[in-house]
């Protein structure tokens, strides 16, 4: 009975967020609208890539790539196929997870840095195929004027597509992490020697991680392309992927919603700074040299520091 | 498609020697990289910068001095002085105090000097696209076995094995290298015995800075220099790095190699995807080798 109070004692904050939110189109003017759901689309792609980054502290340095396939999927079954849009949204995550699987058999023999830079590899060859084959994915210039179904076209549509799909996928998410397999996985993340002494199959659990990880991206990958209508090759381009990973250091990652936190900073940053200046990116520059510095554990992670309450707990650094 | 239809003996020749000449400036580039990563364990995104700065000072150099064979000389020598300047002061200011930390971390922290940058290079040249003209000199060609080929090319081809001899001598023949590469093995150690390990560090990473320097202003006569080709030679450097492996001079030279000779005769083969190539050749050497062709330093 208790347990079932403070359960819904955690939970009701969240309810009342998501439900503020399911109003706020009728408040707020159309750009804002439109910004929240490019926040909730790359707020997704942040949490997902902290599922190996920051839980499994696998150096996944290009996620950008499971995001792209997945927006690219959805973009050329709705411009090359005559088959139903929504199939294109079903097979995102689907094609995304492959992709993860196949970098991933490849990947995962190795670890730390020589796993990221041999993602980076195949990752940039998947780019480039994408940025040459002009024929099918549009090359450099990409397919734009993507035409959704009428129901998420408009900017609310959007907007509740993106919001509700978000939504989902946080709490499918949040279950894993607390799922036996994300609990082995923080254990492979904290001592992988340990791990695979007490009968975890470490090279296995890596690669599911990677695949469901991949999915997810693979799925914010396919509300990007009904917020903006457009893709493009720079969706896999590897600065995007460190981009990421400053999110959810930003963020803080070792907490579950602080990558979102950190795309959401991300992006208005972005908006706004980028409305006084084009030199937004030495700011951000700056704002990560500073972050790297003197808050390596983000800014969400400092707050519940601070607070002294728990979140996941971090990893000593290595040498 | 145009699939293999213009390999003549005459233009796997000519985009060989081409390749060659493209093979030095990865190689250049490379090695600096190769050599912070060997020694200082800093995968330093920034180099493509670096690379990007020098082509534009460069640029600058050469259009004070009015370009010709005078202005041609001082911007190749000045150039990579200058950046290795920049980067003692990043090195001395910044990344003295964070050798400590992790690889994610230090790679963020590269990654941010990136951006401000790409930034500054922005602010003070424009986004415009810039040229070096070549003095009259180099202009022109050579004919070897009856086949043209540029002159500035043949240049490069001679300055490749040079500077590949250089670091060699540097790293194993010189007492500053010798204690850099004890240093990479046991830093602690190496201070123990009361050698001032952080000068060291400090020396190996403006001497690779240099390098990207150098590949940039040897760069900058063959291509157009803009914005974003930092981007572009970082994570082709990174590639031969890593085919080669970490850290070993000759593995960034084989590297260079494999990716600049793949890239040239791709093109003949299959101009569209001849961005292609390179990347398959690396995906291909680390599937049978993941820790690079030659032995890693680490």
């Amino acid at each position: 009975m208790s347990d079932n109070r403070s359960a819904w004692k955690a939970l009701a904050p969240w309810l009342a967020v998501f439900v503020l939110l399911l109003f706020a189109p009728r408040f707020l003017p159309r750009f804002h609208v439109y910004l929240f759901g490019l926040i909730f689309t790359t707020g997704l792609l942040a949490v997902s890539l902290n599922l190996v980054l920051g839980l499994g502290g696998m150096y996944q340095f290009h996620h950008a790539v499971f995001y792209g396939i997945g927006a690219y999927t959805v973009a050329i079954v709705i411009t090359k196929t005559a088959l139903s849009p929504w199939i294109g949204f079903l097979l995102a995550p689907v094609v995304s997870a492959l992709l993860s699987l196949a970098i991933g058999l490849i990947c995962v023999r190795l670890s730390k840095l020589y796993f990221g830079m041999l993602q980076i590899s195949l990752g940039s060859l998947v780019w480039a195929v994408v940025f040459r084959w002009y024929s099918f994915t549009g090359g450099d210039d990409g397919i734009h004027g993507i035409s959704v179904p009428d129901i998420i076209s408009s900017t609310d549509g959007a907007y509740y597509f993106s919001l509700i799909l978000t939504a989902i996928c946080l709490i499918l998410m949040q279950r894993i992490v607390n799922s036996p397999f994300g609990m082995s996985f923080q254990a492979v993340r904290d001592n992988p020697v340990r791990s695979e002494a007490v009968g975890i199959n470490v090279k296995r659990l890596q690669l599911t991680g990677m695949v469901i990880s991949g999915a997810f991206a693979g799925i914010a990958g396919s509300m990007f392309v009904v917020i903006e209508g457009s893709v493009f090759p720079e969706l896999m381009f590897w600065t995007l992927s460190l981009e990421i990973i400053i999110m959810c250091l930003l963020g803080g990652w070792f907490t579950f919603l602080g990558p979102m936190l950190g795309a959401a900073i991300i992006v208005l940053l972005r908006t706004f700074v980028g409305i006084y200046t084009e030199y937004w990116t030495i700011i951000l520059g700056v704002v990560l040299m500073l972050l790297i510095l003197f808050l390596p554990q983000g800014v969400l992670g400092y707050f519940l520091e601070k607070f002294n309450r728990s979140g996941m707990k971090p990893v000593q650094e290595e040498k | 498609m145009d699939f293999a239809s213009n390999i003549t003996v005459s233009a796997l020749f000519q985009q060989a020697l081409v390749g060659l000449s493209r093979t030095t400036i990865l190689f250049i580039v490379a090695s600096g990289l190769s050599l912070i990563l060997g020694v200082l364990r800093i995968p330093n995104v920034a180099h493509g910068s670096l690379y990007m700065i020098g082509a534009f000072i460069m640029y600058s150099v050469n259009l004070f001095f009015g370009g010709g064979q005078t202005g041609f000389w001082i911007a190749i020598i000045l150039s990579p002085l200058a950046v290795a300047l920049i980067s003692l002061v990043v090195e001395r200011g910044l990344f003295q105090h964070l050798y400590e930390r992790e690889h994610l971390m230090l790679l963020l922290f590269t990654f941010s000097i990136t951006l401000v940058f790409g930034d500054l290079v922005k602010m003070v040249w424009g986004s415009d696209y810039r040229c070096v003209d070549l003095p009259a000199a180099f202009q022109g060609f050579f004919t070897i076995l009856g086949f043209p080929f540029p002159r500035y090319n043949l240049l490069l081809i001679i300055i490749g094995p040079v500077v590949a001899f250089g670091l060699w001598f540097l790293t194993n023949k010189t007492r500053i290298g010798k204690i850099a590469r004890a240093a990479a093995v046991d830093r602690e150690m190496v201070g123990a015995i009361g050698i001032n390990v952080s000068l060291i560090f400090a020396a190996v990473f403006v001497i690779g800075c240099f390098l990207a320097g150098l590949g940039g202003a040897l760069v900058a006569p063959t291509q157009n220099i803009r914005q974003g080709m930092d981007h572009a030679i970082i994570i082709e450097a990174f590639l031969i790095v890593i085919m080669g492996g970490l850290g070993n001079i000759w593995g960034a030279l084989l590297g260079a190699l494999i990716f600049g000779l793949t890239d040239s005769i791709g093109i003949l083969v299959w101009p569209q995807f001849a961005i292609v190539f390179p990347y398959v050749v690396v995906v291909i050497a680390l599937l049978f080798c993941p820790k690079g062709l030659l032995k890693s330093t680490w």
